[in-house]
């Protein structure tokens, strides 16, 4: 039975059965399956289109084999099984796991026709048949879309995990449920976020109970009603705390965060720390306890032993696996969303227990789980494999240690209900609600971006744990977290431990769950105010950051011939709608009612039919579809890179001309496409140079057009040309290019010619331009003047020329983003440049600006190795291309503006002509309808572009948080972070628009002004204290640190490129990255343990706790590492642990250490392997490689590392504590 | 009853104001398409700018008409538009004859107001002064 289940638990062999793919092939493979199901009964039993369905769907067991009987049947069933593997899984296997599009065309349609034939004959046949036709044949249909597939499999170990609670009497009325169990365990059980949908379990277990149950009830009614709260809680997966608490924690600690666990359980207060490390423990536990004896357990145990044995030979998946253990970087673009899911697939297979309500159909599975378990403990989860290698999850000796790890397995099965607006459908049966979901997967991919650094972020450390224990009186009074004072002028120690948490917005814990993960979207303030004057009043910004395109391991992706949508304002159908009933949908954001269209009815996900609850678009607030030719205005453009080149003599000094070469011929083959990528270069100096790569030329033809004042194509159709037909071509001229130009004498640059004559070119189909340029641009349009006045770059006054000097590259940006063409802007100069006037090229046609101040291939090594492994980065990221973005939201609030390189359409539609995943934007937002009459709001970003591969693709996320109306849950819902970062973009615009010296005032004024708000509103507080509440007590910090900051600072020397460029890095970094710019991460190196490391690839990853940037905090004894975002700084002490000093840097003494390292020697010593593992896991988590320095006392570069240190004083600006008071003087004015 | 210098500058006030109106008109249509989502910026502002430079000369000129035929009274009216214009006109976006309306930026919903209601107050300022110079011109022609 298992194998034509349609989700073997081992594909490996089912994949070697069913490959074979074709139609022609299906016949014997019938044969073999027959064999495989026993007895083979009376063939007629079904009309002809019911042969189709899986035979395990609503059919004992023994029904399957009638099936193949049939004459038709055996074929087609075959036939979609058959191609329906291949597709499967071959997916993974792509690059970016796009199937196969032929076959995926071919059974779609085909399934298409089987649904038509098949419908009329529902209508005659029972109940039970209409069932198994229409689900078979939409299962056929569905059958093209791996990813569903993929996903049901997911969806059925969530099932898994909640089989634990099927023992206990589920009402339908659980709405409250979820509510209660939130109530009392707001923070965690994520692991068995499934069970917050049952509650009971939980509740039964943790005992102390009953009457406590009754009391959060009571007290969730309230909850629900007036959100208070701020329970710190997680949704985003509490996997992604595992790393962190994971690693070997002294037994006290998980002591006292036993305690802690459970004040915070009956105050309704959650910490995060404290629960999470005692929750999972107990979740596993219990969740042996309540499963039926033969499943559950025998599941639990299979994800736990999965987890801890990778055994890559039985996964299903097996090159996707080691890929990802391996190169988590290479498996994020490859493996990112099939390979994701069919992973998770494999894992789920164990326990394909569906909550339908078909008994039959669920014995059988659960005997079929029982099995598959047992049959493939070993294999159960390559996916969880993948979790493991990357969380550090996996390694017995952790898990030993706490068994905190161990349910991390576990955690992407989580189930939970697919209600969103928290009540139940009147008409459904209590199965309905036992509706499964894979939402944690969501969530927790987003730590799966490149390297986990956000994992730490989500959660708060052991410190807050103290804090929060110490706020326990307060939160008596059910005050949140985000609302404790904080004295900040006493408070000293306010960093967290770890990274700071993204606050969770006040949702009942099935949002929560669905909720878009805040790596990819983030609000500033998780509590929506009413009225935009009660956001007047709170005096922070309202506003989203968003990283759309991101690099996720897990994607849903679904292919579908209607994408449901909303008819009046075209919101994609998402997890916060509401079902009136089976067939009606109200839209989230207008409110409309929609119908639900006869194909959406069928999920495929469970092949079953009338529940589109359960479809992954309802399940998953973060998901790709695959879309129709209704959302082209043309043909898919192919993927089309010019590169446009700098060769005068400056260019040629700098070298940078050879390891560009080098890279694209390194990379020639990974740029993404398919076989219509087309390539081209233009090389310029006082002239422009084109190459004519044509297929046939013996060898590449250069074309010099030096007639710049009137640029034009020498031979328009052969200077792009494709990849694939002239790569020959392409890497003779890659090897020679960068010698052809060494003895040039041309120091002019003709960049703006250039730049014409590459817009000539896309303009057809669109792509990307990339440009590289070492000058000055001296010659032909859109030369400039250098604006610079050295003198001038410490002033405290007047910093000028922030603004482009000519419009001529914004117009050339915006006819280019008109043709669907980027410039993508790479400036390796070592002078003044105008980046102010350059960027704006890449600025409105949504590209990238790099910028490597003082390059060159010699005496800059570091320099040259960064430019080298971000240009890598560069040519293989995913791109998207022709992209338009559009963000909608509820009723009520409106756009007022977007930050970011884009071009604005429309009031909320963003042209975006390539998107990359490397590229953050953000929005502000106003009031400007009361919110009422609405408890909620939602926010969806729908990013429509053409992949690499020519497809259309639309992915959306959907936000939702809710509204709240009083001044102080406004507070307790502040994002800090997300603030700043919104206050940094804006303050880029007033210093291009008025004067930095306006933006910094404006800077100061938001701390200023939130802060008197606050403590206007808290009356009890002394006037004469500095008092934040706890969600933005790191508030005075960052903004202190944004004025340090090279964009803002003044009085510090700060060239004006540099200036510029980080400036054009606060609009366009998505958040994480952007937060480090502002505030460094500074570690101890010098002793790090393994306590609380976390693992990551075979690798052992210490944490070291974050320090407080100030010099206080380095002690001659030590060596620190500061973590800058694109610079490393290690800092040694000058009585440095000579040891240290020799394993580490592989010098014998302090003295002997080079001014001038950039790179840390291997060796084999233990506290070298930590230290080189945590920098490169550090690395990992950001697109752009950083360069490393080694700083001495001696060195020069001590100034830039001092800087650094925002918390000091500095000549030009406040220490830390004189800000605070400077503060609290204008409070009090 | 004669035909004055003054009488004629009424007159041809009258014709211009008459173009001037269906100019904020236009520009009133072209806003809300843009708000409503018909148009990309690209498109619209390029009609926008090109009908931005005409507006501001005749506007001027109406202004050395009067001062020539020393309606000092409706010069008083038309000075502080005039004025508005030439900081419009120095004040626009970065450097170039591109006036008023930056494509990247007019999106921006304060800028976009803000335009829009600029049309509106401007539609209104024209709509007045029409009847005003058609009264004018009447009592210009009858009183000399």
């Amino acid at each position: 039975m298992s194998a034509p289940a349609g989700l073997p638990p081992r594909p490996s062999a089912g994949a070697a059965v069913y490959a074979g793919g074709p139609a022609e092939a299906a016949a014997p493979q019938a044969g073999a399956l027959r064999r495989h199901n026993g007895p083979v009964r009376s063939p007629m039993q079904f009309p002809a289109g019911y042969g189709l369905h899986p035979p395990n769907y609503s059919v004992p067991s023994g029904h399957y084999s009638q099936v193949p009987n049939k004459a038709v049947s055996p074929h087609l069933d075959n036939q979609y099984r058959a191609s329906y593997h291949s597709t499967y899984y071959s997916a993974p296997a792509q690059n970016v796991m796009t199937p196969p599009v032929g076959t995926n065309m071919l059974n779609t349609q085909e399934s298409q026709q089987l649904y038509n034939k098949t419908s009329p004959q529902t209508a005659e046949s029972t109940e039970g048949l209409i069932r198994g036709a229409v689900s078979s044949a939409s299962y056929l249909h569905t059958s093209a879309q791996q990813s569903y597939s993929a996903f049901g499999n997911h969806y059925s170990t969530s099932v898994s995990s909640s089989v634990a609670s099927q023992g206990f009497p589920l009402n339908s009325d659980h709405y409250t449920m979820p509510v209660v169990s939130s109530a009392m365990y707001p923070v965690s059980y994520p692991s068995a976020a499934s069970d917050s949908v049952y509650g009971q379990a939980y509740i039964s277990q943790s005992l102390p109970g009953v009457g406590q149950f009754k009391q959060t009830s009571a007290f969730s009614s309230q909850s629900t009603a007036v959100p208070h709260s701020l329970q710190q809680h997680v949704p985003v997966g509490y996997n992604s705390t595992l790393p962190a608490i994971s690693s070997a924690q002294s037994v006290q600690d998980s002591l006292s965060r036993n305690l802690s666990g459970l004040l915070a359980k009956t105050n309704n207060q959650i910490n995060t720390g404290g629960i999470d490390s005692l929750q999972p423990a107990q979740s596993v536990s219990q969740k042996a306890q309540y499963t039926k004896p033969g499943v559950g357990t025998s599941v639990s145990s299979a994800a736990v032993s999965s987890g801890r044995t990778p055994t890559p030979g039985l996964s299903p998946e097996p090159r996707s696996t080691p890929s990802v253990t391996q190169s988590p970087e290479s498996a994020l673009q490859k493996g990112m969303q099939y390979g994701g899911y069919v992973n998770n697939q494999a894992s789920s297979a164990p326990a394909p227990l569906s909550s339908s309500s078909d008994d039959e159909e669920e014995d059988e599975e659960d005997e079929e789980a029982a099995i598959d378990s047992s049959s493939t403990t070993s294999s159960a989860s390559p996916v969880l494999n993948n979790y493991d290698a990357l969380e550090g999850g996996g390694y017995p000796e952790t898990r030993s240690v706490t068994s905190s790890p161990v349910p991390a397995p576990s955690v992407p099965q989580t189930s939970k209900t697919s209600k969103p607006f928290g009540y139940g459908y009147p008409a459904l049966q209590p199965g309905y609600q036992n509706a499964t979901s894979p939402d944690p997967v969501q969530p927790s991919n987003s730590g799966h971006h490149p390297g986990l650094q956000h994992y730490p972020q989500q959660y708060t450390g052991v410190n807050q744990l103290s804090s929060s224990l110490g706020g326990l009186s307060l939160q008596h009074s059910q005050q949140p977290e985000g609302l404790r004072p904080v004295n900040l002028t006493q408070d000293r120690n306010i960093l967290p431990v770890s990274s700071v948490p993204a606050p969770v917005p006040n949702l009942n814990s099935d949002l929560r769950k669905l909720n878009c993960s805040p790596d990819s979207f983030r609000c500033t303030l998780t509590n929506i105010p009413q009225t935009q004057a009660l956001l007047n009043k709170a005096k922070l910004p309202l506003g989203l950051l968003l990283h759309p395109f991101r690099d996720l391991t897990q994607l849903p992706v679904i292919t579908s011939s209607t994408i449901v949508r909303c008819r009046s304002c075209r919101t994609y159908i998402n997890p916060f709608v509401s079902f009136i009933d089976q067939r009606r949908w109200k839209c989230n954001l207008c409110y409309r009612v929609n119908d639900v269209p006869e194909e959406f009815m069928y999920n495929p996900l469970t092949r079953s039919y009338g529940e589109p609850h359960k479809r992954p678009e309802v399940q998953n607030s973060t998901v790709e579809f695959i879309a129709s030719s209704d959302y082209m205005l043309r043909p898919p453009q192919p993927a089309v890179y010019l590169f446009v080149l700098d060769v005068s003599h400056n260019a040629v000094e700098a070298g940078y001309l050879t390891i560009v070469c080098q890279s694209l011929l390194e990379n020639l083959d990974k740029l993404p496409g398919d076989s219509r990528t087309r390539i081209g270069f233009i090389t310029f100096d006082s002239t422009v140079q084109f190459y004519n790569l044509q297929e046939g030329l013996s060898q590449p033809q250069m074309l010099i057009v030096s007639d710049i004042d009137d640029i034009f194509l020498p031979t328009p159709d052969s200077l792009l040309v494709n990849l694939h037909e002239s790569k020959e071509l392409i890497k003779d001229l890659l090897s020679a290019l960068p010698n052809m130009f060494t003895n040039t004498r041309e120091t002019y640059s003709a960049l703006g010619p250039a730049l014409q004559a590459a817009f000539k070119l896309m303009s057809p189909t669109g792509g990307r331009i990339s440009v590289f340029q070492t000058q000055l641009p001296s010659l032909g349009a859109g030369l400039l003047h250098s604006r610079e006045d050295p003198n001038q770059r410490s002033s405290t006054k007047v910093v000028q020329h922030l603004g482009p000097a000519t419009d001529f590259y914004k117009k050339l940006a915006l006819d280019c983003s008109g043709q669907q063409t980027a410039v993508d802007l790479f400036l390796l100069s070592s002078q003044y440049s105008d980046l102010a006037s350059l960027a704006c090229m890449s600025k409105y046609s949504a590209g990238c600006i790099y910028y490597y101040p003082s390059f060159h291939h010699s005496h800059n090594p570091a320099q040259a190795e960064k430019f080298q492994k971000d240009l890598k980065r560069y040519l293989t990221r995913k791109i998207g291309f022709e992209a338009v973005m559009r963000i909608r939201c509820t009723k009520g609030l409106s756009i007022h503006t977007f930050h970011g390189n884009f071009f604005v359409r429309s009031t909320d539609l963003l042209s975006l002509a390539n998107v990359n995943p490397d590229a953050g934007f953000a929005v502000q937002m106003s009031i400007e309808e009361s919110l009422t009459d609405t408890s909620l709001v939602c926010f969806q970003t729908a990013l429509l572009y053409t992949s690499s591969k020519g497809e259309r693709r639309i992915r959306v996320h959907t936000l939702c948080l809710p509204v709240v109306n009083s001044l102080a849950d406004v507070y307790a819902g502040a994002d800090v972070q997300a603030v700043v970062c919104l206050l940094a973009n804006m303050a880029v615009d007033r210093s291009v628009s008025s004067s930095l010296a306006d933006a910094r005032d404006a800077l100061v004024n938001a701390v200023v002004d939130s802060l008197a708000a606050y403590m206007s509103t808290a009356s009890n507080l002394q006037q004469s204290m500095l008092v934040a509440p706890n969600s933005l007590r790191l508030f005075p910090l960052y903004v202190l640190a944004l004025l340090k900051q090279k964009a803002f600072r003044t009085g510090t020397s700060t060239r004006l490129d540099d200036r510029v460029y980080a400036m054009c890095q606060m609009k366009s970094q998505p958040l994480v990255h952007l937060m480090k710019m502002i505030h460094p991460n500074l570690y101890r190196i010098d002793k790090l343990i393994d306590e609380s490391a976390i693992h990551v690839n075979d690798k052992v990853v210490p944490q070291p706790p974050l320090q407080k940037l100030s010099a206080e905090k380095l002690t001659r004894e030590g060596a620190f590492l500061m973590d800058c975002g694109s610079v490393f700084y290690i800092w040694i002490g000058k009585n440095c642990d000579n040891n240290f000093i020799k394993d580490v840097l592989g010098y014998p003494n302090y003295a002997s250490v080079p001014l001038k390292m950039t790179q840390l020697p291997e060796a084999d010593a233990l506290s070298s392997e930590r230290t080189r593992s945590f920098i490169s896991w550090l690395k990992d988590s950001r697109p752009l490689s950083p360069v490393l320095q080694v700083i001495k006392d001696e060195n020069p570069a001590k100034t830039d590392f001092f800087q650094h240190l925002i918390e000091d004083r500095t000549e030009a600006a406040f220490s830390y504590y004189e800000f605070l008071l400077h503060i609290q003087q204008q409070i009090c004015k | 009853m004669a035909f004055t210098f003054a009488a004629f500058c009424y007159m041809l006030s009258l014709v211009l104001c008459a173009a001037l109106i269906f100019f904020a008109i236009w520009h009133i249509i072209a806003f809300d398409e843009l708000r409503t989502d018909f148009k990309s910026p690209i498109d619209q502002s390029n009609p926008v700018h090109a009908l931005v430079l005409p507006e501001y000369s005749i506007h001027s000129l109406f202004c050395i008409m009067f001062l020539c035929a020393q309606e000092w009274l409706t010069l008083g009216l038309n000075v502080p538009l005039l004025f508005y214009h030439f900081w419009r006109y120095f004040h626009c976006p970065a450097d170039s004859s591109e006036l008023a309306y930056d494509p990247p930026a007019v999106m921006n919903a304060d800028t976009l107001s803000y335009c829009q209601k600029e049309a509106w107050c401007k539609l209104a300022f024209y709509l007045l002064s029409f009847f005003y110079y058609l009264y004018c011109m009447i009592y210009t022609l009858v009183s000399s």
